[in-house]
């Protein structure tokens, strides 16, 4: 089943097309990887499909609402953890969660059930009562992303996750990806890491906002016939006209 | 709703969990009203009095007399040389000198030109002014007690009499004032950092991307603060009334209403200002330099509005706190109803309403 959908989205301002016509499925369970250098269209294009943004044209559905026309749908359906760390320092463990919990929607008498439930996978429940503010970068991020499924979303929006955090604290966090995509959540996520590339099902990339490629990284290190996914970037990234912006 | 309150719930959170900032927003009404009050009080009193008398006489020994007798003047030093002028004012001993003539009580009597010099350090020309002031009222009235007795039916002594204020307490003028900077200081100051602040740290784009309503999340912030107006605005009336004795001349309802309306405009103001601002520093700055510097100068708190070049006097209808410090000064210091506010509540009204509107078209267009 699908449950993005790009057709030809495309967003510009003014004369800069930031995002040029690109088209991509993805279904469901699955990890899939957006990539692209700095000033590609990444971000733009992520906050088109989260009814942040109104493309200029084109067609995406997520979790089969339309993003331009549903915008309140597709955010009810989906969880999202930005690059910078999201959650609030001066607030407590379970108070961030609860927050959370309330703002997408579950109801009341779930929250509590909820809460302890994000503790327990996580094996957090005895910081329960920490300041977010107090917990290793590490953590914050792994608590961010339990946060943002806690409503349990068919979709997941990574925006650049892991940055600034040790290679260990990446694989327990690229862990928690795993499980979530083996209960069927289905993640999108953008990453400046090429290592992280390969633990994707499918990865794309964006080149001057337009996908040059799009395959499973395995397919593409074939293709291009280079050992790693850095080098398959690389010699795409190469091409590009647009410096960093 | 729900998600309303729990948002309100949090902002709560954020204020009293930053111990210092929920101190100074508590605190800060209290500080400015003492600080202004007794510290920088514009108020003359106990000043220090030198007198030279080259042939003391009834005369001016009833004149000092009088002056001594008045509680802003305290008698220190009797001149026994006008050099000594120079130094004791050198010297920083004393705030006024009052110089009399030769043969001060026959000149007076016989020639009715007697003549007395008032010296003041000019340094402070508000302060000499007052004092000066002071000291002309009592010596005419030293006058005027002669001439009662005299038969001289022509002479007109005009008698200065300031009305509402009758002491001249500093405190009628400054806690209109104080209430106007407060006020705004808690409602745009602070809502405006604090939604810069979920922009900084990047917590606004996840609640954007989260089913509740960008409005809900703004409104949210300003609730707290709204909260805290309401108690400073208490606190400051209380003190007001009981530490400072200013009266509440007029209605406690109407000034109540007008400092509602008030606060309501500083939050869109604050929310205005957090459409522009992306970082905290920049939403300080912003508010910092654009709002509270035209209150302090522009607003008629410390500076009289009348008295200012045409270009200032013009732009100073454009700020908030001036046409909301004239409201409370007619209703609280004069005692006005609301007849004679109208005029003060309606541009206050109407700036509030431009501004919410211009605020929500800006935060809506924002997030397009």
């Amino acid at each position: 089943m699908k449950v993005i959908t790009a057709h030809e989205l495309t967003k510009r301002f003014g004369n800069f097309t930031a995002v040029d016509a690109i088209s991509f499925q993805v279904e469901q369970g699955e990890i899939f990887g957006f990539l692209g250098a700095n000033g590609a269209g990444k971000t733009t294009a992520m906050r088109i499909l989260c009814g942040l943004s109104r493309p200029t044209s084109g067609v995406g559905t997520v979790a089969g609402f339309d993003v331009s026309r549903q915008p309140e749908k597709v955010k009810a359906s989906i969880g999202y953890m930005s690059q910078k760390f999201a959650l609030y320092d001066d607030l407590k463990v379970w108070e961030n969660i609860r927050l959370y919990a309330g703002i997408y929607g579950v109801p009341a008498r779930d929250i509590p059930g909820c809460t302890d439930e994000v503790l327990r996978r996580l094996d957090f429940t005895d910081g329960r009562n920490a300041m977010v503010g107090s917990l290793p970068l590490g953590w914050k991020q792994k608590l961010a992303f339990s946060v943002a499924m806690v409503h349990n979303p068919r979709i997941v929006f990574l925006d650049e996750p892991t940055g600034g955090v040790d290679p260990a604290a990446r694989r327990q966090f690229w862990e928690l990806i795993y499980q979530a995509a083996e209960s069927g959540i289905t993640i999108f996520v953008t990453t400046h890491y090429m290592d992280e590339a390969e633990y994707c099902d499918r990865v794309s990339i964006l080149v001057d906002g337009r996908i040059q490629a799009l395959d499973t990284p395995r397919a593409l290190k074939q293709q291009y016939d280079a050992p790693t996914m850095n080098e398959v970037f690389f010699a795409l990234a190469r091409r590009a006209q647009r410096g960093e912006s | 709703m729900r998600q309303f309150f729990a948002f309100v719930a949090k902002e709560f959170r954020h204020i009293f969990r930053d111990r210092l900032t929920t101190a100074i927003l508590l605190g800060l009404p209290i500080l400015m009203l003492f600080l202004f009050g007794f510290a920088i009080t514009t108020e003359v009193k106990n000043i220090r009095l030198a007198v030279y008398a080259p042939a003391p006489d009834d005369a001016t020994r009833a004149i000092v007399d009088r002056l001594a007798a008045n509680d802003y003047f305290i008698l220190s030093r009797t001149l026994a040389d006008p050099s000594q002028i120079q130094d004791v004012f050198a010297r920083g001993e004393v705030g006024l000198a009052v110089v009399f003539s030769e043969n001060f009580q026959e000149e007076m009597l016989h020639t009715g030109a007697a003549q007395v010099e008032l010296i003041a350090d000019g340094t402070d020309p508000n302060t000499a002014k007052t004092l000066v002031n002071y000291a002309q009222n009592i010596i005419a009235g030293y006058q005027q007690e002669l001439l009662r007795d005299a038969s001289v039916p022509f002479l007109i002594i005009p008698e200065v009499k300031l009305l509402y204020n009758p002491s001249m307490k500093g405190a009628y003028n400054f806690v209109p004032g104080v209430m106007g900077m407060i006020l705004l200081l808690v409602c745009a100051m602070m809502t405006s950092i604090s939604i810069a602040r979920e922009k900084e740290t990047g917590t606004m784009e996840v609640l954007l991307v989260s089913p509740v309503r960008p409005l809900q999340i703004i409104l949210a912030k300003t609730v707290p603060y709204f909260v805290i107006s309401v108690i400073d605005l208490a606190t400051i009336l209380l003190m007001a009334v009981y530490v400072l004795g200013v009266p509440i001349a007029g209605s406690l309802a109407l000034l109540i209403g007008t400092a509602l309306i008030y606060i309501f405009m500083s939050l869109a103001l604050g929310i205005l200002i957090s459409s522009i601002a992306n970082t905290q520093s920049t939403a300080l700055l912003i508010s910092g330099m654009a709002m509270m510097l035209p209150v302090i100068m522009l607003s008629g708190m410390i500076f009289p509005i009348e008295t200012m070049p045409w270009p200032l006097q013009w732009l100073s209808q454009a700020v908030p706190a001036k046409w909301f410090i004239a409201a409370v000064r007619k209703i609280m210091i004069r005692g006005l109803d609301f007849e004679s506010v109208r005029k003060e509540l309606a541009v206050l009204s109407g700036m509030a309403v431009f501004l919410i509107a211009a605020s929500l078209k800006r935060h809506r267009t924002r997030l397009e």
